[in-house]
């Protein structure tokens, strides 16, 4: 991993009525967060940075290479993507789950592997450290529970040491511990130099532990910064509806909602 | 899993030679009295049991890789529709009247080919996996309604006891011809499907995940459409249908694996092997008044075994 930045950049991006030309410029080091109502068209715009989206107009760029140009293999060895769905179809051990992230490097069938077992396990090993599953490891994927497996999934992604995690509601469905304990290990990978963009519905979250926060509403950017510019309480008016006030200090702050039912223009 | 693979290697290995001695007229090795034994065995037996290992293994691996495919432990290679279309080519070859030498396998490779080419036309284009799988059960219901059709206008009652009587299934009577028609084209769809494994590892994640792992959904449907396509429709064309092999065989399998999908491929397709050269020589040997044709009997024994399959399923989800 070279210690130079890497930039994911959309431009101009169109994807029907969910995403209306949207152009961002996102950093590896930083933990970016995607937030807005439903349908705001966070989902989608994730799909399109990660490249499995295909957009209507506009093109992201992945240090300056356009994604749909590159081989399917490099943009999956450079983007980790974990979907919303906690999907694994078949029951397998957690180590065996977070091996699958490694396919990227293995090679299309017939050519040669990209990496060899030795490295393959390593970063099997590394993943299952980062997301402390060291005792689950021989475990199955049915008896976990909705945190371990959550974890799981992360490590998954991790295993394929990928530059950037882009994550869709990673916290769907976690409690508050679980949900503190994953948003830690994310900003470490933030801190070792990967660009974390995570999708959350939680905007407590988001102004807490992001680095900077993209509101999307109505398939537009409505707002983009730290998270305190970002999210203010005007902000949150317009774009959610709802009036709420911030607590707390930074890192500890909470959304009191005062007020809803604001009616919209 | 290579313990695993080992282990289905040496039934197979014992279970071959011993199947070449089992039947109607027994051989014994040792006392090598009985007439006509080298006729029995070269042009009889060992035919009748590498078509067995041949279409076993086909099928086997094809419901592995068709499990994989639809992340869904009941689906079975019938559900493409593609054994069904080649039926129908078969059982259109019978009703012609053209079915002797080798116009009936030819048809139903045709049938098999045909729907093949079907599903990609309807669900190519997205690579997507529902689209596909409702393309396939409205191919194999259209095969279906087709074939039913073909028996209530069969021109004579010979032709349509002919009809019924092989879409039953078996392998007896079957010659080396059966051997070389199926053997390659198994063998091809053995290689795409082996092809297609390790996208079949990265879809356990769900199609999302899939592509971003770098799967291309398109060329995994071709894989899996060439794969699926060719073994069944090798296996229909010389042996009529054969069912329950493709899920059975990958549930008995899958607890020894690590249940990544590539991992269950090839214990699969031995298993499959071994399977259904046993079930033959059970069929050859027991005492009924007519062979019991092979379809048939894995049918009575597949059915009570998806039936087991959705309770203890319904026990998992409850």
């Amino acid at each position: 991993m070279t210690l130079e930045a890497g930039i994911l950049e959309a431009r101009g991006l169109f994807m029907g009525r969910r995403l209306m030309n949207f152009s961002a410029v996102l950093r590896t080091g930083e933990v970016t967060a995607i937030c807005g109502p439903n349908g705001a068209g966070k989902s989608t715009l994730l799909g399109c940075l990660a490249g499995l989206q295909p957009c209507s107009a506009g093109v992201v760029r992945l240090d300056g290479d356009p994604l749909p140009a590159l081989p399917p293999r490099v943009r999956a060895r450079a983007l980790g993507y974990l979907p919303q769905s906690p999907e694994v179809a078949w029951d397998m051990t957690v180590e065996v789950l977070v091996g699958l992230g490694r396919l990227p490097w293995r090679g299309a069938p017939l050519h040669r592997s990209h990496a060899s077992e030795a490295e393959n396990a390593a970063a099997v090993e590394e993943a299952i450290a980062a997301m402390d599953l060291a005792d689950l490891r021989r475990r199955p994927v049915s008896r976990l529970s909705g945190g371990e497996r959550a974890r799981a999934l992360v490590a998954r992604v991790l295993a394929g040491r990928p530059r950037w995690l882009l994550a869709d509601e990673p916290l769907a469905n976690l409690d508050l511990a679980h949900a503190a304990t994953l948003v830690a290990r994310l900003r470490e990978q933030a801190r070792a130099g990967a660009g974390v963009v995570l999708v959350l519905h939680d905007l407590a979250t988001a102004m807490n532990h992001a680095d900077r926060v993209l509101v999307l509403h109505g398939g537009k950017l409505a707002a983009d910064g730290p998270p305190a510019t970002a999210l203010r309480e005007d902000t949150i008016a317009r774009v959610w509806g709802v009036q709420g006030r911030w607590l707390g200090e930074r890192s500890e702050m909470a959304l009191s909602v005062t007020g809803q039912g604001l009616t919209r223009l | 899993m290579t313990r695993l693979v080992a282990l289905l290697l040496a039934l197979l290995a014992l279970a071959l030679p011993l199947s070449l001695l089992a039947g109607r007229v027994w051989i014994d090795p040792f006392d090598p009295q009985v007439r006509n034994a080298a006729v029995i065995l070269t042009e009889l037996r060992l035919p009748r049991a590498l078509l067995a290992l041949i279409l076993g293994a086909g099928l086997g691996a094809a419901g592995a890789a068709m499990q994989g495919y639809l992340r869904n432990p009941l689906a079975d290679p019938g559900l493409f529709g593609v054994a069904p279309a080649a039926a129908l080519g078969a059982v259109l070859s019978i009703f012609f009247g053209i079915s002797a030498g080798w116009a009936l396998p030819l048809f139903a490779l045709i049938g098999a080919g045909g729907a093949m080419a079907l599903l990609g036309l309807i669900a190519g284009r997205e690579g997507g996996i529902a689209l596909f799988t409702l393309a396939g059960m409205m191919i194999a219901s259209l095969a279906g309604a087709l074939m039913t059709l073909a028996i209530s206008l069969a021109p004579t009652p010979f032709a349509m006891s002919e009809i019924v009587t092989w879409l039953m299934g078996a392998l007896a009577d079957r010659s080396w011809r059966e051997v070389w028609i199926a053997g390659p084209l198994t063998l091809a769809g053995l290689g795409f499907l082996a092809l297609a494994a390790r996208g079949l590892d990265a879809l356990t994640l769900g199609e999302a995940a899939a592509r971003s792992l770098g799967l291309e959904p398109r060329q995994m449907q071709a894989l899996i459409i060439l794969g699926i396509g060719l073994t069944v429709g090798a296996s229909v064309a010389v042996a009529g249908i054969i069912g329950f092999v493709g899920l059975m065989v990958p549930h008995l399998v899958r607890p020894f694996t690590d249940r990544r999908p590539s991992s269950l491929l090839l214990p699969s397709a031995l298993a499959g092997a071994l399977l259904l050269l046993v079930a033959d020589c059970l069929c050859r040997i027991l005492p009924t008044v007519g062979e019991l044709r092979l379809g048939i009997a894995l049918s009575l024994v597949g059915a009570p075994f998806f039936l087991h399959l959705l309770l203890r399923l319904r026990k998992g989800l409850a």
